[in-house]
């Protein structure tokens, strides 16, 4: 999906959580983990909330404390953001495999 | 750009101390270098100077060592084994004013994208701002 707004182009994307307790610190750090692989600016929210959080925060990814079946959004800002949104999608919706490193 | 800050946990407990630096590995992964110590010899509680400067020396990197300490002893021994080292190293090591467990695991995460010294210690300590 792509959306435009007043900072340019933002790459957005959708994705139900299926982990069985929601985004507790294991799927957080992962994340953000993945997060930070990518340049782009990339934003999370769970459930609508008002705020996004930045992604590559772990502290404050770890807050958003999303229980199971809440829908996270995802958007990003930046030459990688395509990728970066599909990638995060992807980790969300596999729920967050152990990827070896 | 491929190394990162490397964490050494210092605990009263060498079992704490283990404890945070498996959580560490199994939930940030492999390529962040963790060391730890804790305890005395005789398998009581206690800190000592050279067991913080060899846990500084085994996690050694490049891009410097973030420091997690739990109490008292703990802070001020990894302050002093921190003096102790070589002028130019000494700078490339810094304390952090986090809680031991989720600061190492912060500090981790964040050094494990391959972020600076004072970004890693920026993220650990972001807990304690709050």
């Amino acid at each position: 999906m792509l959306e435009t707004s007043a900072d340019g182009p933002f790459v957005t994307g959708k994705v139900r959580l299926v982990h069985a307790v929601g985004m507790h610190a294991r799927p957080a750090v992962k994340l953000t983990k993945l997060a930070k692989r990518f340049q782009a600016q990339i934003s999370v929210r769970a459930s609508e909330a008002a705020d996004w959080i930045n992604a590559k925060s772990v502290a404050k990814v770890m807050a958003l404390r999303a229980p199971r079946d809440s829908i996270i959004e995802i958007k990003a800002h930046g030459d990688d953001a395509e990728a970066a949104v599909a990638a995060l999608i992807d980790l969300v919706a596999t729920d967050f495999p152990d990827a070896g490193s | 750009m491929s190394d990162t800050v490397g964490i050494v946990i210092v605990s009263h407990s060498r079992d704490i101390a283990k404890g945070t630096a498996d959580m560490v590995r199994q939930m940030v992964g492999s390529e962040v270098k963790v060391a730890f110590c804790g305890g005395d010899p005789d398998g009581g509680l206690g800190t000592n100077v050279p067991g913080i400067i060899d846990a500084i020396n085994d996690a050694w990197s490049t891009k410097g060592v973030a420091i997690l300490v739990d109490l008292g002893g703990a802070e001020t021994n990894s302050e002093m084994a921190v003096e102790m080292l070589e002028p130019e190293r000494r700078k490339m090591v810094v304390v952090c004013n986090a809680p031991i467990v989720e600061g190492a695991v912060m500090a981790a995460t964040e050094a494990a994208g391959g972020s600076s010294l004072e970004q890693v210690r920026a993220v650990a300590e972001e807990l304690t701002a709050g």
